[in-house]
């Protein structure tokens, strides 16, 4: 638990400028924890939205809660946050009854203020937060402030600046002095740059613009961001690359089937050192289900902004990781880690490891050449399209067994991809620098970087490849794969989408096949009555909505995050256009998050995951050629856009008893699979390899 | 030297006129609130009210634009339907991280300016230009919804 490391309250809560400051690791991605904090401060402490604020995360300053992932920022900055400001209000009551000459249980709290129940005698909530001794230690066993009714909905921090475009974002940054920065993309990671003209580095240099070389690393800097562009786009239309036999092409899926993997055997959900699992002697269901490179594709290209002054590096950067991403600039620099200061800035929503922590690096690396300036670092779109780190190409290998009753006997599955685990942080063989990708341009020994398995719970490939429901034989085996052709990262979900739609389309088969309703199917093969009760309300919601007629279908499909975050039931409904597109019309949604802390928050992930798995379900791919990607642009890598967005019915199951689950990866998975299930049941014909998009329902089509 | 006229104003231009206009409203005229999403009139976060239609700006040079009346997000607040549309969108908690928020107020602005009703349906074609990545489009949807109605 953070509070284990930072078990101080002054190290979750200050006050300044007459209001709470709190404190936090996680940063704001867009997912409001911010908001989320501010409301765990108001029920707790009383005291008003607008008095609190949220200090900025820095490295050197802030706790040090490691990477903003996993849909964790609620269950562990949100609980040391609850935990510190009830700390500190039952200290403050008690300091309160003390001065005001009475008991703690004659005091009544509310709008920030303490009053002595019966006269009008108050103090102010803050005040006495000032007032507590600095070494106070957070007592884990704080109970919760029980309120007699919910708070009503917050507005979400910074929306109003939002929508007046005066919310600044690191793309924004202004500093005197300040030089804009591009860099050259090269076509593969570790490319060679062969050849730089001369008179094009001439030309740049007589317009006043700075060069910047290490290696094969290439940055053009000056005054004004467009000339800068133009300059940097000049330079990469004259310069060549040596990239030695280029990148392996062919069918993805072939060569992962190929290649020679780790495999381990998981058991409740964790991958063992143990011998294999045998595969079944015989199956009544045989698939493979697979999904191709898929990108973070933020909107905004990643951007820092870095200064070099003294021997010390400031940076500004949007990295979801601050101190793993020090400590690897640190060694990449070989410099001490006390003389680099990382302070997050929001980006725009990132989904994961994109290009946060390279461009940061790239800033640092123009800015310890040009001292004492503030450079401001953007990628381009086709950098970010080109070299940001993928999710990785992963096939889900699926043979079953029914009983006499067409239920789940046995199962033998495989899940396999490379890994997940391409952030920049501290392990053998220098793996922070190795991670950092102008360290493959410079001229370095950092070594290459080899992906260790990952061995936790429910982690990268096998995330969700546990199936929740009960079969009495499972047989699971992950098999992880290295030197795939793209550099390979955490992605929103990890594993999860691929495993979810695998096991979401067996049910949809096996109940078809037992000729059973879908949703109880599932049911019966499930325990955990919290997942009944989805289902169920799932049932109730959809009983009352027509089936789609003619040319459409609906889908279900059930997954609880990580087997043990928020549970999540829903319903797809779509329409196969002529051309074979599917047109999204309606989701229903069920979710069980816990205890509810910020209801519209959750909503809003919930949506934005619905709309996120529906864009890898229909469009998203990764392609790429022997001289690097090809999907460079919105063109070439289309997304989902408005014209295809369904109607999104969202119902929440609240569990005021129960811990608060994060939600921001729980409707993905599901989403894809009930796509899946929604095309089977308008066509008929079953789609297993993403994206579904007009043309693979047209070739299903074809081959039917 | 270029004059532009924006939220209202004659704005003498410094950069070369073949800069495209975004370029100048962040670099040289300090107004951010027009983001730079892709730079190829592909994504919809550059969207500025240009003679009342929403018109992307992260390509087409400065110059093109002398003469027209611009309108960026920063002067959409100063209208009364980009109000209405800004308090709609506040109202629907229509943005995550909210970098492709600016470029949809100001769409959706200039939906409200041409005094149509759209349905949902054209709505959502009329949005269709923009991205969102973080998937705050039901909401988007929502708060065009109250706005236009
Ligand atoms: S930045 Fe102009 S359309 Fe993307
Ligand atoms: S809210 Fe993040 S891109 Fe739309």
């Amino acid at each position: 638990m953070n509070v284990t490391d930072y078990p101080l309250l002054r190290d979750w809560l200050r006050v300044g400028d007459g209001g709470l400051i709190l404190r936090t690791g996680k940063v704001d991605l867009g997912q409001r924890i911010s908001t989320a904090l501010v409301r765990i401060a108001t029920e707790e402490l009383s005291v008003p939205p607008d008095r609190i604020a949220i200090a900025p995360v820095r490295t050197g300053d802030s706790p040090d809660e490691g990477i903003t992932s996993g849909s964790n920022s609620i269950e562990q900055s949100g609980l040391a946050q609850r935990l510190a400001c009830a700390t500190a209000r039952i200290a403050a009551l008690a300091l309160a009854a003390d001065r005001l000459g009475t008991t703690p249980d004659a005091l009544d709290l509310d709008d920030g203020r303490v009053t002595h129940r019966g006269t009008n005698r108050s103090l102010d909530m803050v005040d006495l937060v000032a007032a507590l001794p600095e070494d106070l230690p957070v007592d884990r066993d704080a109970p919760a402030r029980v309120l007699p009714e919910p708070l009503p909905e917050f507005e979400p921090r910074g929306l109003r600046a939002m929508v007046e475009g005066r919310y600044t974002y690191v793309h924004d940054l202004d500093r005197p002095g300040m030089l804009h920065a591009r860099v050259l993309r090269p076509p593969m990671m570790d490319a060679r740059l062969a050849d730089l003209p001369q008179d094009i580095v001439a030309g740049l240099e007589s317009a006043g613009l700075h060069l910047i070389r290490d290696g094969s690393f290439v940055a053009v800097a000056g005054p004004q961001e467009w000339p800068v562009v133009r300059a940097a786009e000049r330079l990469s239309n004259g310069c060549r690359w040596d990239i030695g036999d280029g990148l392996e092409t062919g069918d993805i899926f072939q060569i992962l089937a190929a290649r020679e993997a780790q495999r381990f055997p998981v058991i409740d959900g964790t991958p063992k050192k143990a011998p294999l699992p045998d595969p079944l002697a015989s199956a009544d269901f045989d698939a493979r289900f697979e999904r191709p490179y898929t990108m973070h594709g933020a909107l905004a290209p990643s951007a820092a902004l870095a200064e070099w002054r003294d021997g010390r590096l400031e940076i500004l950067t949007h990295s979801q990781g601050l101190y793993f991403l020090r400590g690897s600039i640190a060694d990449s620099l070989d410099m001490a880690e006390a003389d680099i200061v990382l302070e997050h800035v929001p980006g725009s929503g990132c989904y994961g490891h994109n290009g946060a922590d390279d461009v940061a690096f790239e800033a640092a690396l123009i800015a310890r050449a040009i001292p004492d300036t503030p450079i401001l670092l953007k990628w381009s779109r086709a950098d970010e399209h080109g070299r940001e780190p993928l999710g990785t190409a992963m096939a889900v290998s699926v043979q079953a067994q029914v009983d006499g009753k067409g239920g789940l006997a046995a199962l033998w599955m495989e899940t396999r991809g490379d890994t997940h685990r391409g952030r920049p942080r501290k392990g053998a063989n220098r793996a922070g620098p190795a991670r950092l990708s102008a360290n493959s341009l410079r001229d370095t020994d950092v070594p290459r970087f080899v992906p260790e398995p990952n061995m936790n719970n429910h982690a990268g490939l096998h995330r969700n490849f546990d199936p929740i429901y009960t079969v009495p034989d499972k047989r699971l085996v992950k098999a992880l794969v290295a030197d795939l052709p793209l550099r390979p990262s955490a992605l929103r979900c990890l594993g999860a989408p691929a495993n979810v739609l695998a096991i979401e389309s067996m049910m949809d088969e096996l109940a078809a096949q037992a000729g059973e309703d879908p949703i109880a199917y599932r049911r019966r093969h499930l325990d955990d009555p919290r997942a009944v009760a989805v289902l169920d309300a799932l049932e109730v919601m959809l009983r009352d909505r027509p089936m789609p007629g003619e040319g459409g279908g609906r889908g279900i499909a059930y997954a609880q995050y990580k087997n043990a975050m928020t549970r999540v039931g829903l319903a797809v409904d779509l329409e196969i256009a002529e051309t074979g597109e599917a047109r999204l019309t309606d989701v229903i949604l069920v979710a069980d998050a816990g205890r509810i802390v910020d209801p519209d928050g959750l909503r809003a992930q919930l949506e934005g995951g619905v709309i996120q798995g529906a864009s890898w379900a229909l469009h998203e791919r990764v392609l790429w050629g022997p001289e690097g990607r090809e999907t460079l642009d919105w063109d070439s890598y289309p997304v989902l856009r408005f014209d295809n967005v369904p109607r999104i019915a969202v119902h929440l199951l609240d569990h005021p008893g129960a811990p608060s689950v994060g939600a921001g990866e729980a409707s993905p998975g599901p989403t894809v699979a009930a796509i899946a299930n929604a095309i089977h049941a308008a066509t008929g014909l079953r789609l297993r390899r993403m994206p579904f998009d007009a043309d693979a329902v047209v070739a299903a089509a074809l081959q039917a | 030297m270029l004059t532009l006229r924006i939220n209202g104003e004659d704005r003498r231009i410094n950069s070369d006129p073949d800069t495209p206009l975004a370029y100048v409203l962040r670099d040289e005229l300090g107004l951010k609130g027009t983001r730079i999403g892709c730079g190829l009139e592909q994504c919809g976060a550059c969207a500025a009210l240009v003679d009342g239609e929403a018109v992307l700006t992260c390509s087409t040079p400065a110059a093109v634009f002398e003469g027209r009346e611009i309108v960026t997000v920063e002067g959409v607040s100063a209208l009364p339907e980009g109000r209405r549309v800004q308090d709609a969108f506040v109202a629907q908690a229509a943005a995550q991280c909210g970098y492709c928020t600016a470029g949809l107020v100001v769409a959706v602005t200039a939906l409200a300016r041409a005094g149509a009703a759209p349905d949902r349906e054209a709505i959502k074609q009329a949005l269709a230009p923009h991205l969102c990545r973080c998937g705050s489009h039901p909401r988007v949807l929502a708060a065009a919804e109250e706005a236009l109605s």
